[in-house]
């Protein structure tokens, strides 16, 4: 394996924005059609099943239509013919960082992967375009029966938990995106939780996109056995390129009776991606499921993770915050579905636009008229910094039977130029003011993370402030 | 050592507000400017501070030699040693007292120090007790609910605990209850110090009994057309503005 070591060091902005080069042994080249599906099912040896349900997926993803009678306009600027749909350097992840190659390990380090599992995690994934480089997961966890895996490797080794829930909660024809993904996806994790089991330090997922004119598709699938507790987290970063560069990932998670999943992402994309995903997770009776989203950076996001309660006394939590700074918009939101009796959600979300940063929030509750004793609280706040950021409210919430309770809590905030001249009167830069304007306004929801991904977040708000004021 | 301003004019949009007006306020001194609703008062305090709405189009300010105008963010300025207790102040929703003060004296130190977090806190503390503020308000949102009377206390926290080189009051004392006002004066006068200069902006004569100034002026049309003792403020208080017009006016 060659590698070519010429770093394009360019970090003023954004601690992911490097890029090393990279031999890839696997290239499906530009385009989508059959035979890509075709390439992408040998190189990872999928069984028939799984090739079928590609290429039915692509079907269905060729069949519908671009949403933009809702959604931004500038989804027709991904031109899909441009894009590759799988670069990898083997399918098999390394168990230890020594066997992961040099020209991907570095990038990990630097992004201080290594370190962080050292420090507090139960098992780190790190997927370097379409696979995953390194995972594992520590001996303790194993031994209770965990399973840490990426999606082709669950495939393979556990196919009889995998096919039982693949696709069930999140169909392929859900959306466009989610049959795109179903068609050409790749990498991602599969976790299983036995019963009673409780994972004390969170499982970590680490993504990264490093090809230019590239697609991350990575299928996610989380079961939490009964009784089980679990804590995922993603982070995901990708250098700034010239051209528009795809992230589409798919999410299921299903918690069977009594368990509970938070799922934690700390999006950080350059300004050039399109993030479009769909998240999604099934609560059985008295689950727990917990969405807890940051995106900052992309260009284009498009994300509404949602649960589904099925059994009686589900609950489903989204807790989203969302920064759209100059160019960007951030379309976020939340989907509860109330399919039991006393079952609650909770929705809370923060959005922050810059400059002409838009930011977007869609939200869907539904509570069937059968249904009795079901609670949804929904807040969403908006915080507006220079007078011409953008943000929409989409509320839309169903709620039918007398027996249920919603409640719904809008605001909007402005952080006037006034206000920051103020704030720099007592000699508080710019951007730091608006730092702190921010960090104030989401402060509730940041206590509710980890320490480390606290401290994260800030200092990523920080940076972008920073970027703002130039 | 001083404040010093000369010939400095400042426009909002066409409108010209300060027309040359000149002032120095040497370190040590508290000095006092009146003047009418609307004579440009405030405008000073925010021309110097560099409020974004204003445009200088003549004239300099000079802090202990240093071209204060030259710097061209408010933050530089601020740090060069320039505060501004504000006749309005602003709202910041979401952002405490506590990290408010704190942010802002963790600027005023070099880029890789860390501010003793502890040490901040005692000092605080012992600023708010001074100035009655109940600690509570630590954790509240900058000015946000706040009284007329609280947010002026609050600014003057601020300048407490900033220890400016130079401080100008912009009516500072209205919206002050009298035992509020003394509270305040006693804080302003523990700051008083040959090492700093205050400018106190006031309507009215009873002020300048507690912080009794060194020099009194008087401001008419964006110019410090008269200044005196702390005399002048009796006569204007007993006698109004007109007579200063008219003198003026004589003597332009
Ligand atoms: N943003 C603005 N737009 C238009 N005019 C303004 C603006 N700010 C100030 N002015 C005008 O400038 C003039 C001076 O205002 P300034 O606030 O400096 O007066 P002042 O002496 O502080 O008055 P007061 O004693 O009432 O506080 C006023 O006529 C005011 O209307
Ligand atoms: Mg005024």
């Amino acid at each position: 394996m060659s590698t070519d070591t010429k770093p394009d060091l360019n970090i003023d902005r954004s601690i992911g924005d490097f890029r090393y080069d990279v031999a890839y042994e696997f290239d499906a080249g530009l385009g989508l059609t059959a035979r890509t599906i075709d390439y992408i099912c040998d190189v990872k040896k999928d069984p028939d099943w799984i090739r079928k349900f590609r290429q039915d997926a692509l079907k269905k993803f060729e069949s519908m239509p671009m949403p933009t009678h809702w959604a931004s306009p500038d989804l027709n600027n991904i031109v899909f013919e441009n894009i590759r749909y799988y670069l990898s350097q083997g399918t098999q992840a390394k168990r230890s960082w020594d066997e992961v190659p040099e020209d991907v390990k570095r990038t990990f380090e630097r992004l201080g992967i290594p370190e962080q599992e050292r420090k507090f995690l139960a098992g780190v994934e790190a997927q370097f375009d379409s696979e995953a480089a390194y995972s594992n997961i520590k001996a303790a966890v194993g031994e209770q029966g965990v399973i840490f895996v990426g999606s082709t490797e669950g495939l393979h080794k556990h196919p009889e938990i995998f096919r039982k829930w693949f696709g069930k909660v999140i169909p392929t024809g859900d959306n466009k995106f989610s049959a795109l993904n179903s068609a050409v996806f790749s990498g991602g994790s599969f976790i299983y939780i036995p019963p009673g089991v409780k994972v004390k330090h969170p499982l970590q997922a680490y993504f990264r996109i490093n090809a230019e004119n590239f697609g991350q598709f990575e299928r996610t699938l989380i079961i939490a056995d009964e009784g089980s507790e679990v804590m995922y987290m993603e982070g995901c970063t990708a250098p700034k390129f010239e051209t528009a560069t795809l992230h589409s990932a798919v999410v299921e998670l299903v918690a069977l009776k009594g368990a509970k999943i938070q799922y934690i992402t700390v999006q950080n994309w350059s300004p050039n991606v399109f993030n479009l995903v769909t998240k999604r997770g099934l609560a059985h009776e008295d689950a727990e499921i917990k969405w807890i989203d940051c995106n900052i950076g992309s260009r284009l996001t498009m994300k509404y993770p949602g649960v589904i309660m099925k059994e009686r006394g589900a609950r489903g939590e989204v807790v989203s915050i969302a920064l759209s700074g100059d160019g960007q918009h951030q379309d976020t939101g939340a989907k509860m579905i109330h399919a039991a009796d006393d079952t609650t959600s909770n929705i809370i979300s923060k959005s922050i636009s810059l400059g002409k940063g838009r930011a977007t929030y869609r939200g869907l509750v539904q509570i069937g008229r059968h249904l009795k004793g079901c609670k949804n609280n929904t807040e969403c706040d908006a915080l507006l910094i220079n007078t011409d950021s953008r943000t929409d409210t989409y509320p839309a919430i169903t709620v039918h039977g007398k027996e249920n309770a919603c409640q719904h809590e809008a605001s909007v905030s402005k952080i006037s130029a006034e206000q920051i001249f103020y704030m720099q009167q007592r000699g508080i830069p710019k951007a730091a003011a608006m730092s702190l304007a921010v960090n104030g306004f989401v402060n509730d929801l940041v206590q509710q993370f980890p320490m480390e991904y606290s401290v994260e977040l800030k200092r990523l708000i920080d940076l972008e402030m920073e970027g703002s004021v130039g | 050592m001083s404040l010093h301003i000369e010939n400095l004019h400042a426009n909002i949009g066409d409108r010209e507000i300060l027309r040359g007006l000149n002032l120095e306020i040497p370190k040590g001194e508290v000095h006092a400017i009146m003047g009418k609703n609307g004579s440009g008062k405030s405008t000073l305090a925010k021309v110097m501070a560099g409020h974004p709405d204003y445009e200088v189009t003549k004239g300099t300010v000079t802090l202990d030699g240093l071209a204060l105008l030259d710097l061209e963010e408010p933050d530089e300025r601020a740090r060069a040693g320039l505060f501004v207790a504000f006749q309005y102040p602003m709202e910041v929703p979401g952002v405490s007292i506590a990290n408010f003060i704190r942010a802002a004296r963790q600027a005023a130190l070099p880029e890789d120090a860390e501010l003793d977090a502890v040490e901040y806190y005692q000092d605080l503390y012992v600023k708010m007790d001074a100035l009655k503020i109940p600690r509570n308000f630590t954790s509240r949102a900058v000015n946000e609910g706040f009284s007329g009377g609280e947010k002026k206390r609050c600014e003057i926290l601020q300048l407490a605990m900033l220890a400016p080189k130079y401080a100008v009051l912009d009516e500072t004392d209205s919206g002050l209850d009298i035992d509020a006002l003394k509270i305040v004066s006693d804080g302003v006068n523990a700051l008083r110090s040959p090492d700093r200069g205050f400018l106190v902006i006031t309507h009215y004569q009873r002020l300048l009994d507690y912080i009794v100034p060194d020099v009194v002026h008087v401001m008419v049309n964006g110019q410090i057309v008269l200044s005196g003792d702390k005399e002048l403020a009796l006569k204007l208080e007993a006698e109004g503005y007109d007579w200063v017009e008219k003198e003026t006016l004589a003597t332009a």
